[in-house]
């Protein structure tokens, strides 16, 4: 078979997983929710509460219903993008999330970008000489950002920078004094676009300032994976017979390391960027949460402490629906990028 | 590096049992009591880390949660062990429509983000010791399913397991005396590793008031309280808890590097005896 139609094999196979997983997902978090110890009402009313209001709540969560007319209408509600409602404020869950998503996918995408800037950096400066000070420095540089809590971590930073040197905000994603600047819900475009349009630089400057502290410890947090990532692959790659080959042709180190090693180096850490996506929405949750950053994870520990059911449920659908989806797409773009791999 | 590993575990190991008996021998403070206390004083000779928001004593409460925070992340990987290296084995023997329809299940289970899938599960069984473990023991059965299953799947192909089928050995059998024991060689490293990972995960439930009731003394949960004290510049409650997480989870990735390096190593020499 040539290897196109085997690529186009694969890539229909692995987006016709897509749906499944999806399906999957939203059964178990459904599943998980009705069979699980606890009733929702107990938890939302408290035990105590009249029965007319129990049975009122009970209806309006369709918990009155049969198990399975619940699941059919919670797919079909989900096919159509319905969520239901909050409980709490008695607005579209849609609507929630998709207010606090761009603000989380700002923090989220800064963090990714810086964290593969620091973390490539430190893992190619150890290759020079490998097992070497600098090497043993980067090695322990990817083991201890990982165990670093990245909720205290987050607040050491906040303590130093914040508190102590009063160099930049405690938390939130602009000054108090600054309106959020209309548009995308992604702060960094809109004030840009609205600082182009007015000549007023105050509200970019905010939001920058704002973002630095939490997307630097988001990035310190991660950086470790890519260092390690980097560190194992080059290494790997050094040793191989190709480098072999290009150092006895003559080759200079840098041009070995540089064009030889380091391209086929770095299509791993694609693939462990895709890993990463789904650990950084672990950090993120708890970095948002120390920054009070108004992203889909604070939404998410709200509803928790008001026992809104909806919402978590549906919060938890699409954060994972969007780790599926990110991991899928990395995974199709290692494909298309490696000529070696086999499917 | 694994020396130091083992000494920082076997630390932590030594401090949450002494801790208990030295509370209860009256050498130390009740990690709740607090009431005779001034609150949030800053470290000095009777308080040696200060005390919290609530007047009780950030030292005793710190080396006290070591000894939850080891309970539930033993409990919760003993769990998960005992649920997905069985699971794992018979899926990966089986093979067929169970092993793919479990596989499916596992892989899918194994996307979701980890502190995600925990805090669902946290919220929804509310506060206590084995509730947490439970929900961080979800977490952690589709890795030991895919490791077991993988190799399973891979030994039982092997010409001896052969030979022994045809000698008339049964599935139970073939299990317990093949697979089981060429399987179980992989478990230590990822069981250092994912304890090393629960912690940071048992953190984060309580930092965002999940997993342990309140009485119970956790790093997470102390270290959310100290949270709200933050700006006002008191670090000593929101240092040495984070502090005490950070070396234990250093001490354990570093036990599951060694281990692993000692492991692989052991192994190559073995096949070059053969």
């Amino acid at each position: 078979m040539s290897r196109r139609r085997a690529l186009v094999r694969y890539l229909a196979a692995r987006l016709g997983l897509v749906p499944v997983m999806l399906w999957l997902i939203a059964s178990l978090v459904f599943l998980l929710l009705r069979v699980a110890p606890g009733d929702p009402v107990d938890a939302v009313l408290g035990t105590r509460a009249p029965e007319a209001a129990r049975a009122a709540l009970r209806s309006q969560l369709g918990l009155d219903q049969p198990l399975l007319s619940q699941y059919g209408s919670f797919l079909l509600d989900l096919l159509r993008g319905d969520l239901g409602t909050s409980l709490n404020s008695q607005e579209p869950v849609s609507r929630i999330i998709g207010q606090s998503l761009p603000a989380s996918l700002e923090l989220g995408l800064t963090a990714l970008l810086l964290a593969a800037l620091l973390g490539l950096t430190v893992g190619f400066s150890g290759i020079a000489r490998p097992e070497g000070r600098l090497d043993l420095a980067g090695r322990l540089y990817g083991i201890g950002t990982y165990a670093l809590p990245p909720f205290w971590a987050a607040m050491v930073v906040q303590l130093i920078f914040a508190v102590w040197l009063g160099w930049l905000p405690v938390g939130g994603r602009l000054p108090p004094t600054l309106l959020p600047p209309e548009g995308t819900g992604f702060f960094l475009v809109d004030s840009l676009r609205n600082g182009l349009a007015t000549g007023h630089w105050q509200q970019l400057g905010g939001t920058i300032r704002h973002l630095v502290l939490p997307a630097g410890t988001l990035a310190l947090l991660l950086s470790g994976i890519f260092t390690n990532a980097l560190r194992l692959n080059l290494r790997r790659a050094l040793a191989s017979d190709y480098v072999e080959a290009a150092r006895s042709r003559g080759l200079g180190e840098a041009r070995v390391v540089l064009r030889h090693a380091l391209p086929n180096a770095l299509l791993p850490v694609l693939t462990i960027t895709g890993i990463t996506v789904a650990s950084l929405i672990g950090g993120a949750l708890l970095i948002e949460v120390t920054y009070s950053w108004p992203g889909i994870a604070a939404r998410l520990q709200e509803a928790i402490a008001q026992r809104d059911y909806p919402l978590v449920q549906g919060i938890v659908v699409v954060v994972a629906a969007l780790v599926v989806l990110v991991t899928v797409t990395v995974d199709l773009l290692v494909a298309l990028l490696d000529p070696r791999i086999r499917f | 590096m694994a020396r130091w590993g083992v000494i920082i575990v076997a630390v932590y190991v030594l401090v949450a049992l002494l801790t208990p008996l030295l509370v209860s021998a009256g050498l130390l403070p009740d990690p709740n009591a607090g009431l005779d206390n001034l609150i949030y004083a800053t470290p000095s000779p009777a308080h040696w880390c200060g005390t919290d928001r609530l007047g009780r004593d950030v030292c005793v409460r710190t080396l006290s949660a070591s000894g939850v925070a080891l309970q539930v992340v033993l409990l919760a990987l003993v769990t998960a062990l005992v649920i997905g290296v069985p699971l794992g084995m018979v899926s990966g023997y089986l093979g067929g429509w169970v092993d793919r329809l479990l596989v499916l299940l596992m892989d899918t289970l194994y996307t979701l983000p980890v502190l995600l899938l925990s805090v669902v599960l946290a919220f929804l069984l509310g506060r206590g010791l084995p509730n947490a473990a439970a929900a961080l023991c979800v977490v952690y059965i589709p890795q030991y399913f895919r490791v077991v299953r993988n190799q399973s799947a891979q030994v039982k192909a092997e010409l001896y397991v052969e030979a022994a089928r045809s000698l008339g050995a049964g599935p139970l059998w073939i299990l317990r005396r093949y697979l089981f024991r060429n399987v179980i060689t992989s478990v230590p490293v990822l069981l250092t590793l994912n304890a090393a990972d629960a912690v940071l995960v048992l953190g984060g439930l309580g930092f965002l008031g999940l997993g342990l009731p309140e009485t119970i003394p956790e790093w997470g949960g102390d270290l959310q309280q100290a949270l709200t004290a933050l700006p006002t510049g008191i670090w000593w409650t929101a240092l040495y808890p984070g502090l005490a997480m950070f070396v234990l989870v250093l001490g354990l990735s570093f036990l599951g590097e060694g281990l692993e390096s000692w492991l692989s190593g052991s192994g190559q020499a073995a096949r070059a005896a053969r």
